[in-house]
């Protein structure tokens, strides 16, 4: 083993950050530059669904503050795209892969948005799940990926705030607008349970990405994790949890629960989700449209830098 | 597993300060002080409520209409940048709409600021047309609406803060600041698409050939106006018109564009968008806006 890989793992070993700068595996940038980038075109991919309400929202209240998540939204995929960048690849470069379905996204956005009470269930249970799966990440070895997540970490449990607390208003509101919320939740919440991914065991790249620090805890252990703090949440807004099986296990002190239909999970990942095609077409559609845009911005900048070195 | 990291902690934490969290709980997102004090605050001496009522109806359906247009392009924007910077245009005049439809509400005993966003009808709307333009998506249309439309009402609201309305007032003192930021964006997309490559130059001037004819209605003085120009409320559009054209000369200059030559849209009957004759577009905006609204009659979200 050479200087530079012992290096490499004693850092991780000590729990200490990688950063652009230092050597690495070629294996373990490859693994972040993918993870990364899948992690940003979830914060993209996911404005559309929610970005579907912004124009029906039905108070001024509730817009400001859809509008104000879903900017967001967009500020995470930036800072992503940027931490990605620090791997030597560039943005442009990602969002072709993105529109070419090269590279995926969270299987949750492959979900419609089909009432208002899913703009609250999204911030409860998916912003929820995001969570989980994120604040852990705030550790990564890979000092910009975890520098990110700190900062995105703190603004998703805004979200999650606000959707729970738009949810608590609809059950204290109307029987419609509590149908709606139970209705929404049924819809959800075996699609949340799929965004921990995969059983461990059928994810071979866990003990890898555990191994380099990349990763903190299994599927299975975040997935426990998120039923056992929703079960109380969804008992405080009075609705049921679709799951007959999910009951409180005394021994293990936890819930017991069933898994979602891992066959759907897999059809979703492969693209015959609701809405993957509607999804990749419209930021297809968004980023092709606005290249000449683009294409105007760098000859500006470039008319202008000549000009500068002309005058100098 | 560890428990270093509780997940949910941070959502019993306090975030009274963070900006972000003000967007959700704040009263209006708007960072007005003390904003439901203000709304309350008495009518000032000599001035008719219906028309402060009516003039706060004008000023806030500008922001609220101009914004849902501008909310149209979440995830369409030609870049992350741009989806930040237009989702925060259209969040800032959001905020200044929700004020002023919050004291005209309280001027003119309806509800709230949600009653009169969705539940009056077009001819109750009291927006200029340029505010409710459509773009199909168009970057240079949008720009060269933004541009208008932030050049004039930076115009407007910066000789309102002294308005003998604190609402008026307030929301001018600040939105001065959030239009300057508006306008300068505008004017800086302006450019770059003006002197850029020779087809953007030609989709920013085609883009404001068509939205120019909507200019004219923006110095047009109404009735209610004029009476509250006389009380130190408003200011006379009209007066703003040098200021807009200046402005407008050095951008379309800088930007190698020509200033479009086009005849002004005309009145009916010599009403407009202050007098709420509308486009045909603005129905189609509320339908939109106010659909989910109106299925639920009485419900609180
Ligand atoms: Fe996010
Ligand atoms: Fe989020």
């Amino acid at each position: 083993m050479d200087g530079l890989e012992t290096q490499f793992d004693e850092t991780i070993a000590a729990d200490q950050r990688i950063e652009p700068r230092d050597w690495m595996p070629e294996a373990y940038r490859k693994t972040l530059i993918r993870q990364i980038a899948q992690h940003a075109h979830s914060e993209i991919i996911g404005m559309q669904p929610e970005g579907n309400w912004i124009l029906r929202a039905p108070s001024l209240r509730r817009k400001a503050i859809l509008l104000a998540k879903v900017q967001d939204e967009a500020g995470h995929g930036m800072y992503l795209y940027a931490a990605a960048e620090t791997l030597g690849v560039d943005r442009e470069e990602l969002t072709e892969k993105l529109i070419e379905s090269k590279q995926k996204y969270s299987s949750i956005f492959n979900y419609p948005t089909l009432t208002y009470a899913d703009i609250g269930v999204i911030g409860w249970l998916v912003d929820g799940a995001a969570i989980c799966n994120q604040v852990p990440l705030c550790r990564c070895s890979y000092g910009p990926y975890a520098r990110a997540m700190i900062r995105i970490c703190k603004e998703e449990s805004f979200h999650q705030r606000q959707g729970y607390e738009l949810l608590l208003a609809m059950v204290n509101g109307t029987d419609a607008q509590r149908e709606m919320v139970q209705e929404s939740t049924n819809r959800w919440w075996w699609p949340s349970l799929m965004m921990f991914g995969p059983p461990d065991a059928d994810s071979p790249n866990t003990q890898q990405s555990m191994a380099w620090g990349i990763k903190r805890h299994t599927n299975d252990e975040l997935r426990q994790r998120f039923v056992d703090m929703t079960v109380p949440q969804a008992a405080a807004l009075g609705i049921t949890l679709p799951d007959p099986g999910l009951v409180w296990n005394e021994e293990r002190s936890a819930h017991d629960y069933t898994e979602p239909d891992w066959t759907e999970f897999k059809a979703v990942i492969a693209g015959s989700g609701p809405c993957n095609a509607q999804r990749i077409a419209h930021r297809r559609r968004a980023h092709e449209s606005g290249s000449w845009v683009r294409e105007a911005a760098v000859a500006y900048a470039e008319k202008q830098a000549a000009k500068q070195e002309a005058a100098a | 597993m560890s428990g270093d990291e509780n997940v949910y902690d941070s959502l019993t934490e306090e975030h009274g300060a963070d900006t972000q969290w003000a967007y959700g709980h704040g009263a209006f997102g708007s960072g007005i002080e003390d904003v439901e004090a203000e709304i309350a605050s008495p009518v000032p001496d000599g001035v008719d409520p219906s028309d402060l009522a009516q003039y706060c109806l004008m000023l806030g359906d500008d922001a609220l209409i101009c914004s849902h247009r501008l909310s149209e392009w979440v995830s369409n924007a030609p870049e992350l940048e741009e989806e930040v910077a237009l989702a925060n245009t259209a969040l800032d005049l959001l905020g200044q709409g929700r004020v002023l439809l919050a004291r005209a509400a309280h001027l003119g005993a309806a509800a709230d600021e949600d009653v009169l966003a969705y539940q009056r009808g077009e001819a109750e709307f009291r927006n200029v047309a340029l505010a409710e333009l459509g773009d199909d998506l168009d970057f240079g249309r949008a720009i060269a609406r933004l541009l208008l439309f932030s050049t004039w009402r930076l115009a407007l609201l910066s000789r309102l803060t002294g308005s003998r309305d604190p609402v008026v007032a307030a929301v001018a003192g600040k939105g001065v600041k959030e239009l300057t930021y508006h306008r300068d964006y505008a004017a800086r997309w302006t450019l770059r698409l003006g002197d850029g490559t020779a087809q953007s130059h030609d989709r920013i001037q085609a883009a404001l050939d068509a939205v120019w004819p909507y200019v004219d209605e923006l110095f047009r003085t109404s009735d209610v106006e004029r009476r509250l120009v006389g009380a130190g409320v408003a200011v006379d559009p009209a007066e703003t018109r040098a200021e807009f054209d200046e402005v407008l000369d050095q951008v379309l200059a800088a930007a190698t564009l020509t200033r479009p030559q086009r005849p002004g849209i005309g009145t009916i009957g010599g009403r407009g968008g202050r007098q709420g004759l509308h486009t045909e577009k603005l129905g189609h905006v509320l339908a939109e806006m106010q659909s989910l609204a109106r299925q639920h009659p009485g419900a609180t979200w």
